[in-house]
């Protein structure tokens, strides 16, 4: 993928500064990272063995991304994302006991388990979706900022895509109302280069970050495999839209260290191993911010490892929680297609109710 | 009562209910400074502002996918198609986000939206402005599907579509705008017709012809026509296909023990397909005869005005269809 252009010098990221978090804080931020990580293998473990189904899209190798964006963001904000969708939920305050139930199909999962990997809510959390139509859920934020400005409130609502959903046109129309309306959207690509197995510079003519300037919002790109510049440089974007400034545009560039599902291989015709490998060495978000502790003195390996402990406990008693619970039962098959059942006219036409008669 | 256009009927539905409720809100291409592609939103800017009534980009999956995202979050958006022929760039948002939200959240995120517009043909504008599009909403489940055919029908059913809790597609028709009929007066209260009732609007004996939307005008004018021949057609308008009033379509199969279903659409998969199948499923035996639909001929419409006569379901087609069901040889006209 050929280098981007760099974008006005007011829009670059000044070299995220250590100093701005205190430890307590940046000890927390590894420790939450480290637990997408677990998650994320937990669940890839899980589906080995059967207990999770159908797709299931891992963010590992992108977990700066989640943190980084949703971190600074107020409880009462909301977060709507595609199908890569576990660890941002985690990050808005999700539990990752539903969480890991809903990736089960279990009746204690986020959806009662009727979304499953792709579809995991929680209104309460102000976390919207899961969305697995690629850029589908991008009108949909423009929707949500539409509300939040009509009903005069300071809230933001970020939205999570893909790369490859900025070629859709969802993206473009959601895009330019979000501009000229000024709804309060940031609009955050996480670029990992690839949509499934294709490179985004085989099927586009301009970079991502490119792309969204022709519509009126301002872009800014950012590594996204360094928690601390995109945890700041999101602070920035996020006081400007409360400000009434207007959607922004941010190109997060990371990485995905696995395949596109657990059904894909991690590399093979459309990347080489030596390219996921030396990522993987050179470019681990967690890595990353774990040796700038180490270097500032501020954990050790004994810290990191007894941290890592606690994180695999809490993801094993996911785990165990999400396997003992119950799967929905059969009746649920028929609730929540329609909020109001009429009293009037027939709604399902399977004839299944009569099957008995 | 007064006697006020479809047209009229609408707006009175819309100014009413952004009255009552101030999360319903109206976007769409042309409803504000426009006053509305066919001048259904005309004065409601004026009313209301531009908070409420907003003139959106030609971005159909854009602004039906923002409706969706606020009534996430709680609005009542009604969303306005300029037809529903141009709804079909929005179809993922209609299906893939409204229909499927609420089942896929686990009951977290309902939809109180309408989707709404004219469906269907109005004269000469040929194939791709001349569609009606109730098979693509109606087939998936999560939507409910409003056809009224009359003003009161229009009125009643639009205000009870937007106090619903579920996504609803609300089709008009371009013909039926100008139709005038009896409304309940404004002073008289609130005039809201519930979501699943189907409406006999000519009683009769002989056969029964079921249909909906602006088809119930054709359906009246071949009963007419019956009637001279001595038939008496029962004209039953579902007015909502989602939900569907099966037990009025029983009773009238029941009654005449001869049906023909009446639609606009294409044939394959219509509403017809849905409806005959429920006849034959649940009241077999009542039948004494086949059913048969009239519909739009199986091809996209054309241009030249007697072709495009010859593509569309008329009086006399019905005529045709109700006398094969009654195993006679009627005049036709």
């Amino acid at each position: 993928m050929p280098e981007t252009e760099t974008m006005s010098p007011e829009e670059e990221v000044a070299e995220a500064d250590l100093d701005r978090f205190d430890k307590d804080q940046l000890l927390g931020f590894l420790r939450e990272m480290l637990l997408y990580r677990r998650f994320e293998e937990k669940a890839e473990e899980a589906y080995a063995i059967g207990k999770i189904g159908g797709f299931c899209h891992l963010h590992i190798g992108q977990e700066a991304v989640a943190l980084g964006i949703i971190g600074p963001l107020r409880e009462d904000d909301y977060v709507i994302t595609a199908y890569r969708d576990h660890t941002q939920a985690l990050a808005k305050g999700v539990d990752a006991v539903g969480v890991m139930a809903e990736l089960y199909g279990k009746d204690t999962g986020t959806s009662r388990g009727k979304g499953g990997s792709m579809h995991i809510f929680d209104a309460e959390k102000g976390f919207m979706g899961g969305h697995g139509i690629v850029g589908g859920q991008v009108p949909l934020a423009a929707g949500i900022g539409f509300a939040i400005r009509y009903r005069e409130e300071d809230r933001v609502c970020v939205c999570f895509m893909g790369d490859a959903a900025v070629n859709q046109g969802a993206f473009h129309e959601a895009l330019n109302m979000a501009a000229v309306w000024k709804l309060p959207v940031l609009f955050v690509v996480e670029n990992n280069e690839y949509g499934m197995g294709t490179a985004f510079s085989r099927v586009s003519a301009l970079p991502v970050v490119e792309r969204a300037q022709g519509l009126g919002v301002p872009a800014h790109h950012v590594d996204g495999q360094d928690l601390l510049a995109t945890w700041t440089l999101t602070e920035s974007l996020v006081e400007k839209i409360r400000n009434g400034e207007g959607p922004q545009y941010l190109d997060a560039r990371t990485y995905r260290f696995k395949g596109h599902s657990m059904s894909d291989p991690v590399s093979g015709t459309y990347r080489s191993k030596e390219e996921v490998e030396s990522k993987v060495r050179e470019r681990d978000p967690i890595t990353i911010l774990r040796n700038r502790l180490f270097e500032e003195g501020m954990l050790d390996e004994e810290g990191l490892k007894a941290m890592d402990t606690e994180v695999r406990k809490e993801v094993d008693e996911a785990a165990q929680a999400a396997d003992d619970a119950p799967f929905p039962a059969d009746e649920e098959l028929y609730t929540h297609v329609y909020s109001e059942i009429n009293e009037h006219g027939r709604l399902f036409f399977d004839g299944r109710d009569r099957e008995d008669d | 009562m007064q006697t006020i256009t479809y047209r009229e009927a609408l707006n009175q539905a819309l100014s009413e209910e952004l009255e009552r409720d101030e999360n319903v809100f109206l976007m769409g291409e042309e409803v504000a400074e426009y006053d509305g592609a066919y001048k259904v939103s005309k004065g409601l800017l004026e009313a209301f502002g531009d908070r409420r009534i907003v003139d959106s980009p030609i971005s159909e999956l854009g602004f039906a996918g923002l409706g969706v995202g606020a009534a996430m979050v709680g609005l009542r958006p009604v969303i306005e198609f300029m037809t529903f022929n141009f709804s079909i760039l929005a179809l993922d948002q209609v299906i893939n986000s409204a229909a499927k939200m609420l089942y896929m959240s686990g009951g977290q995120i309902p939809m109180p939206m309408v989707f709404r517009g004219p469906t269907g043909a109005a004269l000469q504008l040929s194939a791709q402005h001349s569609q009606a599009c109730e098979t693509w909403y109606v087939h998936a489940p999560g939507i409910k599907l409003v056809t009224p055919g009359t003003p009161a029908d229009a009125k009643g059913l639009l205000k009870a579509s937007i106090r619903d809790n579920d996504p609803v597609a609300f089709m008009e028709g371009e013909l039926l705008y100008n139709v005038k009929g009896e409304v309940p007066d404004v002073e008289d209260g609130d005039f809201v017709i519930p979501l699943g009732k189907a409406d006999v609007k000519r009683e009769g004996s002989d056969v029964s012809i079921i249909t909906h939307g602006k088809m119930v005008h054709v359906a009246l004018q071949a009963a007419k026509k019956l009637e001279k021949d001595g038939i008496e057609a029962e004209v039953l308008d579902l007015r909502t296909l989602r939900p569907l009033d099966v037990d009025a379509i029983l009773e009238t199969v029941r009654k005449t023990n001869r049906a023909v279903y009446l639609e606009e659409g294409w044939p394959y998969a219509g509403i017809g397909s849905q409806i005959v199948a429920t006849i034959q499923e649940e009241a077999f035996d009542a039948l004494d005869a086949p059913i048969l639909r009239v519909t739009q001929a199986d091809v996209p419409m054309p241009y030249a005005k007697r072709l495009e006569q010859m593509a569309k379901p008329d009086a006399d087609r019905v005529v045709r269809a109700c006398n094969r069901v009654l195993y006679r040889n009627g005049t036709g006209s």
